[in-house]
């Protein structure tokens, strides 16, 4: 039982990775990005390749996240250079993608079982997959938080912040939006990208499809961690996205423990989400019983 | 303070649930042997391969809630709670896992490199990886393969369309499966003198027109086995129906609702016959890694006769007892 937990965690430590760029999109910048759709499976494709073609695994988990970066760009001077909307160019990004990701795997699935992976190492040291996938989504999630917390302080990282909250006032500063746009989408994708990476090589494969649904994984995992585990202050919001991220992957897991008929799956996983993210609600309505209560007291 | 002692208290019930509803549903039963199916989607040829498999057990006296108990799990096509639920067979330390496609197989095979794994529905174990070699698996993995007769399906475009000059093939680009079908009746078609022009989708609202960019330059259709037109036959009969162009399917599912032919799989035997290699591990008696790999058995013809009708094309006499009539 422990173990369905523990690779719940192991999932979501992987997850909150993407679940982090998704949200420097949808919430710091502001802009609903589909990009996401292609660049989590460039992530896979990338890392898959670079492995099976003989690469260091950690290197090619890079380059998962350098191919990310590009997909962002692509999407940023679409939608600042080429003033196309901020959706629209996120899907074209999208579309072309799948292209662009059959061309790097050379096909539409590649196995990465029994290769040399990023968790390899730690494994041949004894550990089992599910505690060392746990350990290295740690380190890199910790890595990354620490980091973002650092890079949202600076000044280019504040304009980012500020460019999602009011562009007018942010330009009226002197600052280019259209650089602050076109870094966020950047960082965002790159990410989600290296998201992608580990995701393949602890499922032990990378395929054409893994991209599909994952935009609404990563908001819902937004979503679940803001509401549950809000917070004021960007370090506050940063742990709660990952903490949302592996709530997600508990919920699918109970669902799927509960032995729901197959077909209705997805039904019932809205229906945990939607009661996960309406428990304000209904904590609000249970405060004041609790309140009368006392007060017959 | 006060928020922390809620998002633990959340944490602590969430944890609560999840063990409670493992005490009750789990597969702790005594004497049973528990057996996982983890099937990537909901389809119609997958779907008959799991009650093949079901039931080939159940003919030999392995029937669930009595001596197994069964625990079947669908992803629904969504590849992240495949690992889930390969997690959780592992966690409940299943005596056999069947499993159905190929990013199914995968994933449960990364998990475990113990318990005995069945795959169906895998065009081709070894570029997979799931096994060292077809002959000699070598591993925890093995099962049947669902690699089409092309070459066969082919021969039968000929025969029931004398005249054929030039092939379309349509298929999913994003189905590894579907490419290296499409790659192989390119082959065969250019080995019999013929010509071939394909087109390719991503997803079911490109098939229209990427049909209809092709009926007019050939004089029959190919579609290899493939997820997303075998869900769209209807439309694919809805455009070729205006040109009379016949299509020859790789499964049988597909001839049923629009195709004109094929010589296909029957995909509950596929699954019935991997039942079969599974009693002989549920006894004991055989491990995987010495088990080769198998391919269907044998294949079967259908035809649907009234589309053959509508489209004028002339049935052979050895051919006559495969036909039946599509069901509106």
């Amino acid at each position: 039982m422990l173990d369905i937990l523990m690779g719940s965690v192991s999932l979501g430590l992987l997850w909150a990775v993407m679940t982090i760029g998704v949200f420097i999109t949808y919430r710091v910048l502001d802009i609903a990005d589909l990009t996401t759709e292609g660049s989590i499976a460039m992530g896979a494709a990338i890392a898959a390749r670079g492995i099976t073609m003989g690469l260091n695994p950690f290197l090619s988990t890079f380059l998962a996240l350098l191919g990310g970066m590009a997909a962002g760009l692509a999407t940023g001077l679409l939608h600042t250079r080429l003033k196309i909307p901020a959706l629209l160019s996120g899907i074209l990004t999208m579309i072309a993608l799948w292209s662009v990701n059959l061309r790097i795997m050379g096909r539409a699935n590649i196995s990465l079982l029994r290769m040399n992976t990023v968790f390899t190492f730690l494994e041949k040291i004894g550990l089992q997959k599910t505690y060392a996938s746990i350990i290295l989504g740690f380190v890199f999630v910790g890595v990354l938080v620490v980091f973002l917390y650092w890079f949202f302080g600076t000044e280019i990282g504040s304009a980012i912040r500020a460019t999602g909250n009011n562009p007018y006032m942010v330009r009226a500063q002197g600052i280019n939006t259209d650089t602050t746009i076109i870094l966020g989408l950047i960082i965002s994708n790159g990410l989600i990208a290296l998201s992608g990476a580990l995701i393949a090589q602890n499922q032990s494969y990378s395929d054409i499809q893994m991209g599909t649904g994952s935009i609404v994984i990563g908001l819902a995992s937004v979503i679940i961690g803001e509401v549950l585990f809000g917070s004021r202050n960007f370090m506050g919001r940063l742990i709660s996205l990952v903490l949302g991220a592996i709530t997600y992957r508990i919920i699918i897991a109970l669902v799927l423990k509960l032995g729901m008929p197959a077909n209705d799956l997805k039904l019932f996983t809205a229906i945990t989400v939607a009661l996960a993210l309406s428990l304000p609600v209904f904590q609000k309505y249970l405060t004041p019983l609790k309140r009368s209560v006392k007060g017959v007291k | 303070m006060k928020k922390i002692k809620r998002v633990l208290s959340l944490l602590l019930a969430l944890t609560i649930i999840l063990i409670v509803s493992g005490c009750t549903a789990g597969t702790g039963a005594k004497g049973k042997k528990a057996i996982g199916i983890i099937q990537y989607a909901e389809h119609i040829a997958l779907d008959q391969a799991r009650e093949g498999f079901i039931d080939a057990l159940k003919d030999n006296g392995y029937v669930d809630g009595e001596n197994i108990t069964l625990d079947i799990q669908n992803a629904q096509g969504d590849q992240s709670n495949l690992s889930t639920i390969s997690d959780r067979f592992v966690s409940n330390n299943v005596d056999l896992v069947l499993a159905i496609a190929t990013p199914a197989a995968q994933s449960i095979a990364g998990k475990t490199s113990e318990i005995p794994i069945l795959a169906t529905a895998i065009t081709d174990f070894e570029v997979a990886r799931l096994v060292d070699s077809n002959d000699s698996p070598g591993r925890n993995v093995t099962g049947t393969t669902d690699m089409n007769p092309i070459k066969e399906q082919i021969d039968l475009l000929v025969e029931l369309v004398p005249h054929v000059k030039r092939v379309g093939i349509i298929y999913t680009s994003g189905e590894d499966n579907s490419i290296v079908q499409a790659n192989i009746a390119k082959e065969v078609i250019e080995d019999l003198g013929l010509s071939h022009v394909e087109v390719t989708v991503t997803n079911s609202s490109e098939i229209q027109q990427a049909l209809e960019s092709i009926v007019n330059q050939c004089e029959a259709i190919y579609i290899p086995t493939d997820n997303i037109l075998a869900s769209a036959m209807p439309n694919v009969y809805g455009v070729t129906a205006n040109t009379k162009t016949p299509v020859i399917c790789g499964e049988i599912g597909m001839v049923r609702k629009g195709g004109l032919a094929s010589l296909g799989i029957n995909y509950y035997d596929l699954g019935y016959q991997t039942g079969i290699m599974a009693i002989d591990i549920l006894k004991g008696e055989k491990k995987p890694a010495d088990m080769p790999v198998q391919a269907p058995a044998d294949y079967d013809y259908a035809i649907n006769g009234t589309i053959a009708e509508e489209f004028g094309i002339a049935i052979p006499e050895r051919l006559q007892e495969f036909v039946f009539e599509m069901e509106e």
